[in-house]
């Protein structure tokens, strides 16, 4: 926290007026006795503090690689990444990450995966056990906390795994596909907690996903990428009224708005 | 669940009452000479007899194999995490390693008990070489083997090299460890009874070659069955260490 606040800001801009600012954001990398792989061609977009945006895109069309990139475990190519007024360029301490696999440690119990980035800080305390307890509970996962991963569905290791990504009120939670490896009913009960948790934290959200109807039932706005190297194809505003329902999926509004992420992406006319 | 435990244990003691009954037959039957081979009886009949001497010569063996596993963990382990750390360490060390395993123990144990003569230090100096191998290679590659998920975890998380170390690294490597662990108690004791066969006033394997030169089959083959034993009982214990250690680990083969 105080790590973050000591670095300079700056406050000119669009970097001042929003919470993310992303300014023509470029990634390639080098492969040795080939030609550059041109992973972003061009990014930029802002985003609003406590808003819940996804990018959608193809499978390789460097959504991920965007994610990490802001993330700061990627460094871009060229471009401006700012969050909070601060240049990223390396993890910051007010980011919670929600990665594609759970990647829970097999050696701790729940609540111990959980309270992993509250130990790696040092700063432990009831406060911090008192929070990862109440976490769990929120993803009801109460009476578990004491259980092993490999003792847990799929499902609920990805849910441990959010809890985790959340234990120190991180500022932005970021989110790469992180229901991709669960099926489809678990991934909406998934989609709803997540919905119900975000309403109850301040944090604002980038989720990665390839699902057009996840992207639109989760956020207050959809990045539409194109397949690589990505450029933004559409820029989705999401007008849909929260708390959502899953009777939602079904109104004229939220086909409409599948259809155009849909034409966006190339898939329908 | 209850079944199938039971017919882990029931099978292998089926199996060897099975065949020390067809071989206490065999001995009573064909009249082979108890100094060529033994009955089972004859083994018990001698351990009993020799209950003091086998005792008394197990100690020696014990702590030289204990002494030699504990020192190629000791030595094993900041080896093989300097070698899967270091790409410099990796690529001087690990063909040297790799070129001293080729080195037949047996062949080098007459060398070694020049060097440190007929006492414990030459046992302990052979169950170590023959131990530390395992160790060296199963650590080196546990470590090397984390999960890169858990690696990016601990590096969005800014996590400190020790924390990585430590937090991250060598839990995920345990198992790998008692692996190598396990494969080298057995070894130690190979290779302290090696070090008895070569030279020595003490121990089972002291004890095997001198019953055996005075043609007592029946104690030459209860001293075997004692190291068997020994080795079963310290491999036994290992496994216990590994599952008091890895309590995660437990409930995984269901």
């Amino acid at each position: 926290m105080t790590d973050g606040v000591s670095r300079e800001r700056v406050p000119s801009g669009a970097a001042a007026m929003s919470f993310g600012h992303f300014q023509s954001v470029h990634k390639s990398f080098t492969r040795p006795g080939q030609e550059p792989l041109v992973a972003i061609d061009t990014i930029s977009f802002d985003l609003a503090a406590g808003k819940f945006v996804t990018l959608l895109g193809p499978s390789g069309c460097g959504k991920t690689t965007f994610l990490h990139i802001v993330a700061g475990l990627i460094s871009a190519t060229s471009g401006t990444i700012q969050i909070n007024g601060i240049d990223v360029t390396a993890p910051q301490p007010d980011f919670g990450i929600a990665f594609q696999q759970a990647n829970l440690m097999p050696w701790r119990t729940v609540l111990k995966n959980v309270l992993f980035p509250i130990e790696i800080r040092r700063d432990s305390g009831k406060e911090s056990r008192a929070r990862a307890l109440e976490l769990l509970s929120l993803v009801g996962l109460s009476g578990f906390e004491q259980a092993y991963p490999a003792q847990l569905s799929g499902g609920m290791q990805q849910r441990v795994a959010l809890c985790r990504a959340l234990v120190h009120q991180p500022k932005l939670l970021l989110m790469d596909e992180p229901f991709g490896a669960l099926d489809e009913l678990t991934r909406m009960e998934m989609q709803d907690l997540l919905l119900d948790i975000r309403a109850k934290t301040e944090a604002t959200v980038m989720l990665v996903t390839h699902s057009i109807s996840e992207a639109i039932y989760l956020s207050d706005a959809v990045v539409v990428f194109s397949k690589r190297p990505a450029v933004i194809a559409d820029h989705i505003a999401i007008d849909l009224p929260y708390p959502r329902k899953p009777e939602l999926r079904y109104v004229p509004e939220f086909t409409a708005l599948e259809h155009r992420a849909g034409r966006a992406l190339g898939i329908t006319r | 669940m209850k079944w199938h435990q039971i017919h882990r244990t029931a099978y292998p003691v089926v199996g060897l009452i099975a065949i020390v009954a067809i071989w206490q037959a065999y001995t009573s039957l064909s009249g082979i000479t108890r100094i060529v081979l033994p009955s089972p009886i004859d083994i018990v009949r001698a351990s009993l007899q020799h209950y003091d001497l086998l005792v008394a010569a197990t100690w020696p063996t014990l702590v030289e194999t204990l002494l030699g596993f504990a020192l190629a963990l000791l030595i094993g382990i900041p080896l093989a995490v300097c070698v899967a750390n270091s790409r410099v360490l990796n690529l001087a060390l690990y063909p040297i390693l790799v070129a001293t395993q080729s080195v037949p123990k047996v062949a080098i144990a007459p060398i070694i008990l020049v060097w440190f003569g007929l006492g414990i230090e030459s046992k302990l100096a052979l169950a170590f070489l023959v131990a530390f191998f395992p160790v060296v290679v199963d650590t080196a590659t546990g470590l090397q083997a984390t999960p890169v998920g858990l690696l990016e975890l601990a590096r969005s998380l800014r996590a400190s090299p020790t924390q990585v170390f430590f937090k991250v690294q060598m839990p995920a490597a345990l198992p790998f460890i008692f692996a190598g662990a396990k494969v080298a108690i057995t070894l130690a004791v190979i290779g302290a009874v090696i070090g008895e066969f070569v030279g020595s006033v003490s121990g089972l394997g002291n004890l095997l070659l001198s019953a055996n030169s005075q043609l007592e089959g029946p104690l030459a083959w209860a001293a075997l069955i004692w190291l068997s034993t020994l080795g079963i009982i310290l491999f036994a214990a290992v496994a216990l260490v590994e599952r008091l250690l890895m309590p995660w680990a437990r409930d995984l083969h269901h």
